[in-house]
């Protein structure tokens, strides 16, 4: 066919990418989004495959093969995995773009070394530079994702991983990889620098997400997607095709902007993220003389006599409820609650969990109503009409520091004002601090009472006592 | 050259149209933002297929097969979790 038609044919997909975004903005028109999204991607199959023109039948049976592989696995872990394990499987296709990505690369470049054909495009500039950007972020992409999954998924220490001269060793890195694929630019017959850009950079991006803690790793997900996108945008530029340069770049816009939220979210820059040490001072010592005695625990009962009396209570999750997997127990609880004429919200800080909206998709995956959850600067004002706030395995989000210690590695992050309500119930396993490292000091305000139980137990304990007043 | 700067021109008016269009996303919806944005991420499928070429060396073979796997279930596995999710925001009561 035509080149002019199959391009046209790219244009409607990379249309139908941008639109099914939009129509991701609101819950009601999303489906359908997602639904153009996909059907934007098959019609740019269809169209690779038109451009192909006449394919050998080693071809289809290998293509084929390839896509029907890569069907059922995809199918099968998106269908299995657990919504508390989004985070993982959003990492681990991230990589696996990321891997596509620097092979794409890899293979063009080896494919006119072999053939002899379009050997014009190793003096080409544009060619070179891009395929040694797609070996770069793509194994960026590739290991940092899967360090980001072994984190989420406990493989990997998800704290920070930190060491002396750690910054100097990613510069350090950095930096090579940048040479090396220079060497691949200005030789470019030499195939091994390709793969050596590939291996350094791969090395670079383990070097990148190990010294990232749990606190952190909605920035370090919305970054990977960004670079996901990237990658996939390089290889656009690599064989001059506009529908992978346009969606790459609609994905690399999305993570970033993503990112920027994000780190917002907790007042801190995105070099503060890669290159700081949040977590990393974790002094467990402290902590205990901050509480010393001074905390009040209760109990499942007196927490369900004070919801007894109450008029309205917000629940704030926290990835604490997301590890007890007590997202059906709260969704008992706002059941009891509602069925006693208590109005219910819950409170979401824009960190909460291990990526961005996570605790929206626990919520949502447990039947709670999407205009029961409320945002950070929505519910803010409101704290002081709430007659009991429940804290399910949340902590730094709900930190006063953040306010009052500027020396604090959280100062300045925006906070839920849960200080406000009337009683403040805090559902914790024990007073260890959270991700950032810090004591509470919530935990020892006078109207605060400690619930130390598991997040699910304590929920299921507070629904069955209620149960019973 | 000229070629260069026409893709560069697509690739920055795409990320600003990105930019527009996300900017209105809210907070609620920004893991299916991510997981459906990620499934678009693996485009790369076309790059993937447009390299394999059977009758090459078996390597340019053997990593095409492995991209197009890759990037299948990128896109698969995005969009499949993606609607797995959205059924979940469904407007209940």
């Amino acid at each position: 066919m035509e080149k002019a038609y199959i391009n046209l044919l790219y244009l409607v997909s990379s249309i139908l990418f941008i639109i099914g975004l939009k129509l991701l903005s609101h819950p009601k028109t999303a489906v359908r989004g997602n639904f153009t999204g996909a059907l934007g991607m098959f019609l740019a199959v269809v169209g690779v495959f038109l451009e192909y023109g006449t394919i050998k039948q080693s071809d289809i049976i290998l293509i084929g093969s390839a896509i029907l592989v890569g069907t059922a696995i995809g199918a099968y872990i998106a269908l299995k995995v657990e919504m508390t394990g989004m985070p993982q499987l959003v990492a681990l296709l991230n990589g696996l773009g990321g891997l596509a990505s620097f092979l794409v690369g890899g293979n063009s470049l080896m494919e006119i070394l072999e053939t002899g054909k379009n050997t014009e495009l190793l003096s080409n500039l544009q060619f070179t530079i891009s395929t040694a950007a797609t070996g770069i972020i793509g194994a960026v992409t590739l290991t940092g994702s899967l360090i980001a999954f072994g984190k989420l998924q406990g493989l990997v220490s998800e704290k920070a991983v930190r060491y002396f001269g750690d910054q100097i060793v990613k510069v350090l890195f950095l930096i090579g990889s940048i040479y090396l694929g220079y060497l691949n630019v200005i030789e470019p017959t030499k195939i091994e620098w390709y793969w050596y850009v590939v291996l350094v950079a791969s090395i670079l991006g383990v070097l990148l997400v190990m010294p990232i803690g749990g606190a952190d790793m909605p920035v370090v997900i919305a970054l990977l997607n960004s670079y996901s996108g990237l990658a996939a945008s390089a290889t656009g530029f690599v064989l001059g095709n506009n529908v992978l340069i346009i969606s790459g770049s609609l994905v690399g816009a999305s993570g970033i902007l993503l990112t920027q939220i994000m780190c917002k979210a907790m007042n801190r820059s995105l070099p503060n993220v890669l290159f700081g040490g949040w977590g990393a001072a974790a002094s467990t010592a402290e902590t205990g003389d901050i509480y010393a005695g001074k905390t009040k625990a209760t109990s499942a009962e007196e927490v369900a006599m004070l919801l007894d009396m109450a008029q309205r209570v917000v629940i704030v999750p926290g990835y604490g409820m997301a590890v007890a997997q007590a997202q059906h127990a709260v969704r008992e609880l706002y059941n009891q609650l509602t069925d006693r004429n208590i109005e219910v919200e819950f409170a979401i800080h824009p960190v909460a969990g291990r990526m961005p909206g996570h605790m929206n998709v626990l919520l949502a995956e447990a039947d709670i109503p999407y205009d029961k959850m409320k945002e950070m600067d929505e519910i803010n004002p409101t704290f002081n009409t709430v007659d009991v706030v429940i804290i399910n395995g949340a902590n730094d989000v709900v930190n006063p520091l953040a306010k009052t210690d500027p020396g604090s590695p959280i100062a300045g992050m925006p906070i839920l004002d849960v200080d406000k309500a009337k009683t403040i119930i805090v559902i914790k396993r024990s007073l260890s601090p959270g991700f950032a490292g810090v004591p509470n000091p919530l935990f020892i305000q006078e109207n605060c009472l400690m619930y130390f139980q598991d997040g699910k137990k304590a929920t299921q304990e507070i629904v069955t006592a209620l149960k019973d007043t | 050259m000229e070629q260069f700067v026409s893709y560069l021109t697509i690739f920055l008016i795409a990320v600003f149209v990105g930019i527009e269009v996300i900017n209105r996303i809210p907070p609620l919806l920004h893991t299916p933002l991510m997981s459906g944005s990620n499934a678009i991420s693996g485009i790369t499928i076309i790059g993937a297929i447009l390299t394999l070429h059977a009758s090459h060396s078996w390597i340019i073979q053997v990593l095409g097969f492995i991209a197009i796997v890759g990037a299948t279930i990128n896109v698969i596995g995005g969009f499949v979790v993606t609607h797995r999710m959205l059924g979940m925001f469904k407007k209940k009561d």
